[in-house]
């Protein structure tokens, strides 16, 4: 799984990346995580609102910071749905 | 708002015994009454903001001035309206300038809705409405909304697409999908989000807002009435202008200040000079200036901050001309 946490570098972006860390670790999540900054880079995902969390090239959520529970809480959902098609 | 000072007389009074009349007693009556009366408000009122703001995303604001904004002005006020509630973190300015611009939002509508949106800030509103009543906190949205709505047309009318980043229209196409999928959370959902969101907003501002008011009532009764109002009062005719240009840099602890500019307003400071002041550490924010620096060009910069600033300035005179 590769996930992607998209932000300019605001607070907000680093909790997001911290809190995805976090839940990979909990979940013990088979994932590499890249935090992406650049503003053209951010665009191609059509996104107008940070941060941005991407899960194999979907984005999952924008504009807001879960708690770690409820990012693995994401994920999980998504490796099942994953699994299922 | 009777029922704080209610509180404040109780606590101080029946729980602490403290002595009426004496200084440090209506410095503390005044910090309970205060406190409790702002956290109360910013739990309510930024609880109906964000639940508000949850159904109006900034993909359904572009699609509203993409098909709703045929007529010029019609787009601005829109956009200035719109700016009132929708959420802006400043890291968010940059996406949303490319987003807004590809769909092919006129350039004067994207700026009115960026002036708008920071301008009018709602811990500002909750603490005006608090600590002076409706009518200076109706003066502070009017006057923001003036600001965005001329700001934006006057950018419109002065051509300056050609300085934004090549690379912002290299993606304009017509293919930006302006049909916004309804999110789908439900109602229990929508209102938990809310409230988190609410709480960590005044986890974060809480602090500030306490050493605001602290210093307000520590000033309460002991600063020397006059003092203040001779420095920066009616008679000089600097003020205005000392104030905007010492509040923009302030912007991060813009909840914090407020508290202490109305401990101002109380000690003679007239309230133009103390609405430029506050509107200034709101309204202009470096970060997110430097952010847009990624996407339009140093002139431009140059005359959005130049326009927001001295309509600040204007702002402050015309209402200490008005209100004297």
């Amino acid at each position: 799984m590769t996930i992607k946490v998209l932000g300019t570098g605001c607070p907000n972006c680093k909790k997001l990346y911290d809190n995805t860390k976090k839940a990979i670790e909990m979940g013990q999540i088979p994932a590499t995580i890249y935090k992406v900054e650049d503003v053209k880079e951010i665009m191609k995902y059509k996104v107008m609102t940070t941060p941005v969390l991407v899960v194999d090239e979907k984005v999952i959520l924008k504009g807001k910071v879960p708690s770690p529970e409820d990012i693995l809480k994401t994920l999980f959902n998504e490796m099942l749905n994953k699994n299922k098609g | 708002m009777q029922i704080f000072t209610w509180f404040a007389d109780y606590v101080a009074y029946n729980l602490l015994h403290l002595e009426k009349g004496r200084h440090l007693t209506n410095a503390i009556h005044f910090f309970i009454e205060d406190t409790s009366k702002i956290f109360f408000l910013l739990l309510v009122i930024i609880f109906i903001i964000t639940y508000i703001r949850s159904y109006l995303t900034p993909e359904k604001v572009r699609s509203i001035l993409v098909k709703k904004g045929k007529n010029v002005y019609f787009a601005h006020l829109l956009a200035d309206l719109v700016g009132i509630i929708t959420p802006f973190c400043s890291c968010s300015a940059v996406p949303l300038f490319i987003g807004f611009v590809e769909a092919g939002v006129p350039l004067g509508v994207t700026f009115t809705y960026l002036i708008a949106a920071p301008t009018v800030n709602e811990v500002a509103l909750v603490l005006l409405y608090g600590l002076f009543g409706w009518e200076i906190a109706g003066i502070y949205i009017l006057s923001g909304e003036v600001i965005a709505f001329f700001g934006g047309i006057i950018i419109g009318a002065l051509k300056l697409e050609k300085y934004i980043e090549g690379y912002v229209y290299e993606n304009v196409s017509t293919e930006v999908d302006l049909e916004v999928e309804d999110v789908k959370i439900t109602f229990k959902e929508r209102v938990k989000e809310s409230f988190n969101y609410t709480i960590n907003l005044i986890k974060k501002i809480g602090i500030w807002v306490i050493i605001g008011i602290g210093m307000a009532s520590g000033m309460h009764g002991w600063a020397p009435t006059g003092f203040l109002a001779q420095i920066a009062g009616p008679n000089n005719p600097f003020a205005v202008l000392v104030a905007v240009l010492v509040g923009i840099p302030l912007y991060s602890n813009a909840a914090g200040m407020i508290p202490v500019v109305s401990e101002l307003i109380r000690l003679g400071v007239p309230i133009g000079t103390a609405l430029a002041f506050m509107m200034s550490v709101t309204a202009v924010s470096l970060p997110e200036t430097i952010l847009l620096r990624q996407v339009i060009k140093p002139p431009l910069i140059a005359i959005f901050l130049g326009i927001v600033t001295l309509s600040i300035i204007f702002t402050g005179y015309l209402f200490n001309f008005l209100i004297p």
